[in-house]
């Protein structure tokens, strides 16, 4: 810049400043709502889950892309829903945000997932028929057996495998699939008999007394 | 009365505090009830499990965005550790070819609220390392001068475990134990058939109350959340809040300290100064005598950081000993999967927050390569799922054949994966190996030269590398799990650890045991303070975290602390009482 010009600049800035209050440098506090605490949670985390859940990561084709995924690793059966009716699509996005590592692995993923649908089906991944995306998770579903030309999606498959299966465990609906009947107040008194018998096992003589 | 002349007026107390854990709570509670006056300084926020602005017990997964993961709280978001091994604004660093992991807790009551209440007395032999083997340190009090003391604290806070009869491991006063679980049971079954012991854990649980203000443990396996009916042991639920009740605790919050003042002509404390980290002003408070009690790197950052010309060095550092000889418990682990345990029934095993069992440590180092034990602590069961809950699958159900008999390539999807998920929950178990290290001069902490943190005190610079006797000790443990994972029908997981990565041997700092920094001893040239943990040159100057240990035996020094805490305390009560302070 030559040094006119920058004294015109310093002019339509720093000193029109100076015939403003000095207060009026310091921009205003944004007005903002006190943000409500959560029980159990910091005030920064409780701030920093209010701007993720502001925020949006998946574009509606990945978040469709991802739905379909999640169903077909985990569908529903006779005993419980599946991953998309657990909520696990919105889990997915959350960890997007809160762990941005996964974004790339994520985003690169779908895309490498479109790419090889086009070229097989000529179509992206969701708009494949039924069988066509069978057919392609077959390819990339067995890390251990996965061709040459499909180990990048072997891993992204097992990335999603992996947040769906978590995803869903630790809903509602998958604690209660699992069988898990803990998180409540009781009394721990061993092994349940038949459970002991099962296996072949028993206490000893001063553990069944102690403490009676 | 005119309120400007109580504000002009210098408060001068008692005793001030420099921590609100397990030795800062100890003393707090033993002062105040002696009726001294007392200021107790926390650098982080105050905190109760029992109120529902701080609750995270019993909570469920889905209750957390993130289900639990560890993304701002090292252990999870129900975990009750504010802090961790990395928290804004407060950093440490690393001299070249050192990596040591600092663990901060910033609460009321510090890491005390989600440590895994592990509650091993010292035995006699802990105390005599050097003695023993050559290496190490001896401390300058053995056994029978703590025993009291942690008799009295097994009384007063709780802790259940068996009587043993074992040398190595003495046993208290202690409450009934929690039967082990069924994978607890497969384990010591296993391991005693290959000659490994297995016996009841020892931790500081009240399976049977032990007074009017505390409950008792429903089994709800969450001890790291805290304690909403107090039933576990947290410095803040069992000894600040009775200490404050006694009138005598001037509580501050949010005070982190950062130089401990001395009159240039006595050479005495005459208080501390803080930062008070939300107004950033600092703060000097008045005592006669001061306690640090910040944790091991934090109160040799104070010594290190209370220079003057009096104490050029640091305080109470004429030795050249403060942040020498840091020391951390080795940690090494395993996983595996039982398939014994496949499709089990289920039921409700939370039990209590940790192991039912342990192998306390059972071989001769005589007849070993390398000098100091370790124990063996146990993980597995069905427990309630959290972010992690699935993860890897594709690595495990390959190695089992499916329900038709075949074997499957790892990986799938569909309804077959969903009925693996369902097979295999509550089929795992882990082990983990937590040994004694040769505490070593050449292993320090350091004030860095360059780097503050942001309240402006110069910061922790570590220089840590584990030696051949660590590292020898972590390929002992990896034989000793595959052996008693085979002796239980296991499949042992991942790898074997090998020579390459150490044989898992942790990072130090990973395990949050580290000790040792101004170590007790009887000669002042060679430790900062003498056996009741007061300095050597400030006679006004105790120190009750775990920085006096010369060593740690393969034993969680929480109850070591408790036990030192209250024995100094007590000390210092006398000493003023005669005079002498």
């Amino acid at each position: 810049m030559k040094r006119r010009d920058s004294l015109k600049a310093l002019s339509l800035t720093g000193f029109g400043l100076a015939v403003n209050p000095v207060e009026a440098a310091v921009p205003a506090p944004p007005d903002v709502k006190p943000l409500k605490i959560p029980g159990g949670r910091q005030k920064f985390e409780a701030e920093r889950d209010a701007r993720l859940n502001a925020e949006k990561f998946f574009t509606p084709h990945e978040l469709q892309t991802v739905t379909v995924l999640s169903d077909i690793i985990i569908p529903a059966d006779e005993r419980s829903g599946s991953a998309s009716q657990a909520g696990v699509p919105a889990f997915i996005e959350f960890m997007m945000k809160d762990q941005p590592k996964n974004q790339t692995p994520m985003r690169g993923g779908i895309k490498w997932l479109d790419n090889t649908c086009t070229k097989r089906y000529g179509k992206s991944f969701v708009l494949c028929t039924k069988a066509q995306q069978i057919d392609m998770v077959e390819q990339i579903a067995y890390p251990g057996k996965a061709k040459p030309d499909m180990t990048q999606g072997a891993s992204f498959f097992s990335f999603m495998r992996n947040l769906t299966a978590t995803g869903f465990y630790t809903s509602q609906m998958g604690i209660k699939d699992i069988g898990y009947v803990g998180n409540v107040p009781n009394q721990w008194d061993g092994v349940p008999e038949d459970v002991l018998k099962q296996y072949g096992l028993a206490y000893e003589e001063r553990e069944l007394t102690q403490g009676k | 009365m005119d309120p400007f002349q109580i504000q002009k007026a210098p408060v001068q107390y008692d005793v001030a505090i420099v921590g609100s854990g397990a030795g800062g709570g100890m003393a707090a509670y033993m002062l105040a009830k002696a009726g001294a006056k007392v200021v107790l300084l926390e650098a982080g926020g105050y905190f109760d499990p029992a109120d529902p602005k701080y609750i995270t017990q019993l909570k469920w997964p889905w209750e957390s965005p993130r289900r639990g993961a560890g993304t701002t709280r090292a252990f999870g978001d129900f975990d009750a550790a504010w802090g961790g091994w990395d928290i804004e604004g407060e950093p440490y660093t690393n001299a070249k070819g050192s990596d040591f992991q600092w663990f901060r807790s910033r609460m009321l009551g510090g890491r005390t609220n989600h440590w895994g209440r592990i509650s091993l007395r010292f035995a006699p032999d802990d105390f005599r390392r050097k003695s023993m083997t050559g290496v190490g340190e001896d401390w300058p009090i053995g056994y029978d001068d703590i025993k009291p003391f942690y008799d009295r604290i097994d009384r007063m806070i709780g802790v259940f475990g068996s009587v043993e009869n074992m040398p190595s491991e003495p046993d208290g006063i202690f409450l009934p134990a929690p039967k082990p679980r069924l994978h607890e049971l497969m384990i010591r079954k296993g391991a005693r058939s290959i000659g490994i012991p297995v016996i009841p854990s020892r931790l500081s649980i009240l399976t049977k109350p032990v007074n009017n203000e505390r409950g008792s443990c429903f089994y709800c396996s969450q001890c790291g959340r805290g304690c909403q009916a107090y039933a576990d042991f947290s410095s803040s639920s069992v000894l600040v809040k009775p200490a404050m009740k006694t009138g005598n605790v001037t509580l501050i919050n949010g005070a982190m300290v950062r130089e401990v003042i001395t009159d240039p002509a006595t050479g005495l404390c005459t208080g501390v100064s803080y930062v008070d980290t939300q107004t950033l002003q600092e703060v000097t408070v008045k005592a006669k005598s001061v306690v640090l009690a910040a944790s091991a790197g934090e109160t040799a950052r104070l010594l290190l950081n209370s220079k003057s010309s009096r104490f050029p060095t640091g305080l109470a550092n004429s030795s050249n000993v403060v942040g020498k000889y840091i020391n951390d418990s080795t940690g090494a682990s395993r996983s595996a999967f039982v398939p014994a345990l496949m499709d089990r029934k289920r039921y409700n095993e939370d039990g209590v927050g940790g192991m039912h069992v342990f192998t306390p440590w059972w071989l001769d180092n005589k007849k070993l390569d390398f000098p100091r034990g370790y124990h063996i602590e146990y993980w597995g069961g069905m427990g309630m799922p959290a972010y992690g809950f699935g993860w890897g699958i594709e690595a495990m159900n390959g190695m089992i054949p499916g329900r038709d008999g075949k074997m499957h390539p790892g990986g799938g999807y569909g309804a077959s994966l969903k009925d693996d998920y369902r097979r295999f929950y509550g089929a795992y178990v882990g082990m983990a190996g937590r040994g004694e290290p040769v505490p070593l001069e050449s292993n320090y902490c350091e004030i860095d030269p360059n780097v503050v943190d942001k309240y402006g005190i110069p910061v922790l610079r570590f220089n840590y590398k584990w030696s051949d006797y660590e590292v020898k000790q972590a390929k002992h443990m990896q034989e000793t799990f595959e052996e008693i994972i085979h002796s239980m029908g296991g499949i042992a997981l991942g790898d074997k650890p090998n020579a390459a990565n150490n044989y898992g041997l942790a990072a130090p700092g990973q395990i949050i045991h580290e000790v040792g920094t101004a170590r007790m001893g009887n000669d002042p040239k060679n430790s900062v303070l003498n056996k009741y943990q007061q300095a050597h040159d400030v006679k006004n100057l105790f120190v009750v975290d775990a920085a006096p240990f010369p060593s740690q035996g393969d034993k969680n020094v929480t109850w070591t602390i408790l036990a030192s805490s209250m024995r100094t305390s007590e000390y210092l009560i006398d000493q003023v009482k005669q005079k002498n302070i």
